[in-house]
């Protein structure tokens, strides 16, 4: 062969700005698609209106929709779609489990009855927020399942547990929504718990964006020990690594990310099982360059998903979840099948 | 390095797995542990090596306790290779052998023209230089140790602990796994089943039974025709080999 082989990190730069550029484009149709019909220029102008970098008049409402309502909902699906994404990514590596997710493993379940509790039980007198509950339940919900999984940590028995932990969490949210909410409430949480970037404005634009930068560079931090849990927990302590401290620090990340994603955006499936599978196979198993590229193509996903779940019954939305379990599942499915004829 | 057990006790649940044992390796040593399935062979490795800490008694690494050495101190001196290595990641010969590393580098720090000596040398010992990039699924059982060896080489330990590095591999695989061991010089601990083995390789053997030490000493001094019929309750004929100069042990069936 004459063609000199191509860097490895020339491969790898292209790629990211690839993605990056993909991500781009799909913030922009999210931005532009929409139930009002706004031309394209309208919507760049009343960006770059509210950036400042230009005074074009915009029709104020055109530009409150473009701004309040389609950007900040475009970003937090990012960032949704990115933290979601690393938790699932973490979670793999850490239970040695091509199956887990947050979803899978019931900690969106957790924290959509903690969610709920708050919200309609009305559980510490208002001086809790959602996040909060969500995170508390996110966290019961991982202790439940780190519980029943314990002894001898097999693949089945990490995923059953969750399925336990899935159950008894639904349960206890449908009881709470049941019991406790009118029609209006009980329609309005059950749409919510699907999934659906509806409600988020600018606030949690920033809650998003701080607790996924936070989580990335926490994982990032710790990319190296999630190298070492390849062959598991006693071959990462003889490399060195402080496995428990390790565990606990990462599986608190997956837990916060996790909920102050259900907090805001209900409980969307598959994302964090189907990203991370995708991510591996094209940037490899090591941690340095997964977690980033899971990252990515998690916002570029969930921004993606998004749209589809806006346009496919317009004017109609679809919940994102039904959108991210008919991919999801099939994929799940495969890596199932897999997983059984390996074993 | 001279690696130490003090009366190390161990227990699952309120099961003594090790009962109080000690053994010492020095410099350069190579100590065997055998004994049969159940007396605490792997229990004790685990101790040795600083993966559970003993309830009671202590490991000490050039009489210093193993428990005051921070996790990586001890993994840039004691490295091990487990009897069963298993993954579900995609991962190549390379990759594992580079976290051999770890424990030399830390949270950022970029890999290093040295690192990438240290991992070249240690392909080469174990001779799969040409592997490289194979994916880990595609290796025999054999070349997956063989892996596990130079990925606990690339640590640049003092102190060797191989946990029955031999199981399930055939009998070139045993002896090319052993030579290596052998020509490494570093000290060793092997826990191993093949009894002729353990008498070719190993400078001083351990017995283990139902997780009491009951004896140590060389190959010789303990390999007797009695200790074996205590221990492992088979009617075995003990020679010296005209071959090696070493016990050669037959077994009467």
């Amino acid at each position: 062969m004459t063609s000199s082989r191509i860097r490895p990190w020339v491969v790898g730069t292209a790629g990211v700005l690839l993605v990056l550029a993909a991500l781009l484009v799909a913030m922009i149709a999210g931005v532009a698609i929409g139930e009002m019909t706004i031309p394209m220029k309208t919507t760049a102008a009343a960006v770059t209106n509210r950036l400042g970098l230009t005074d074009i008049p915009v029709p104020r409402i055109q530009e409150a929709v473009i701004w309040d309502y389609r950007l900040s909902r475009s970003l937090v699906a990012a960032f949704c779609g990115a933290g979601l994404a690393l938790s699932g990514a973490i979670l793999q590596s850490l239970l040695r489990n091509p199956l887990a997710e947050p979803y899978v493993l019931g900690i969106s379940a957790g924290a959509s009855t903690g969610a709920v509790s708050v919200m309609l039980l009305g559980l510490g007198a208002g001086a809790i927020s959602l996040s909060v509950g969500a995170f508390v339940g996110a966290l019961l919900a991982f202790a439940f399942v780190v519980m029943l999984a314990s002894g001898r940590q097999t693949a089945d028995r990490t995923i059953l547990a969750g399925v336990a932990a899935s159950q008894l969490f639904n349960a206890l949210t449908s009881y709470i929504v049941s019991t406790s909410a009118n029609a209006e409430q009980a329609r309005s949480v059950m749409f919510w718990l699907l999934g659906s970037f509806a409600g988020v404005r600018w606030p949690d634009v920033a809650l998003a964006a701080s607790v996924v930068s936070i989580g990335l560079v926490v994982c990032i931090w710790h990319s190296r020990a999630l190298d070492a849990f390849t062959f598991g927990e006693d071959a990462a302590r003889s490399l060195g690594i402080a496995v428990g401290r390790v565990r606990v620090v990462l599986l608190l990340v997956t837990a916060l990310m996790t909920a102050t994603m259900v907090s805001m955006v209900g409980a969307i499936g598959f994302v964090g099982l189907v990203i991370p599978h995708a991510a591996r196979f094209i940037v490899g198993p090591g941690h340095m360059r997964l977690l980033p590229a899971c990252a990515l193509v998690g916002a570029l996903f969930m921004v993606v998903a998004d749209i589809v779940s806006r346009i496919i019954i317009a004017p109609q939305v679809l919940p994102i979840g039904v959108v991210t379990a008919l991919v999801g599942v099939p994929f799940f499915s495969v890596i199932l099948y897999r997983a059984r004829r390996v074993a | 390095m001279t690696l130490a057990a003090n009366a190390v006790r161990w227990l699952a649940g309120r099961k003594v797995i090790v009962d109080g044992v000690s053994v010492s390796v020095e410099p350069g040593q190579t100590l065997g542990l055998i004994g049969p399935n159940g007396s605490g062979k792997s229990s004790l490795i685990r101790l040795l090596a600083g993966l559970r800490a003993p309830a009671e008694g202590d490991v000490l690494l050039d009489a210093r306790k193993i428990s005051g050495f921070g996790r990586r101190e001890l993994a840039r001196r004691v490295a091990v290779v487990e009897q069963h290595s298993m993954t579900e990641a995609n991962v190549t010969v390379l990759d594992v052998v580079k976290l051999g590393r770890t424990p030399h580098r830390s949270a950022l720090s970029p890999w290093t023209g040295a690192d990438d000596d240290i991992v070249e040398d240690a392909l080469v010992r174990v001779g799969l230089t040409d592997r490289r990039d194979q994916f880990w699924h595609t290796l025999s059982g054999g070349e997956r140790q063989r892996v596990q060896l130079a990925r606990a080489l690339a640590q640049s330990p003092s102190v060797l602990i191989l946990d029955e590095p031999t199981n399930h591999l055939d009998i070139q695989h045993q002896i090319d796994i052993l030579r290596l061991v052998e020509d490494l010089s570093i000290t060793t601990v092997v826990a191993i089943h093949d009894l002729n083995l353990a008498a070719r390789f190993c400078d001083r053997i351990a017995v283990l039974s139902e997780g009491k030490l009951v004896t140590c000493g060389t190959p010789a001094e303990i390999l007797t025709e009695e200790l074996i019929a205590d221990v492992f309750g088979v009617e075995a004929h003990v020679s010296t080999s005209a071959h090696h100069g070493r016990l050669h042990i037959q077994f009467l069936m």
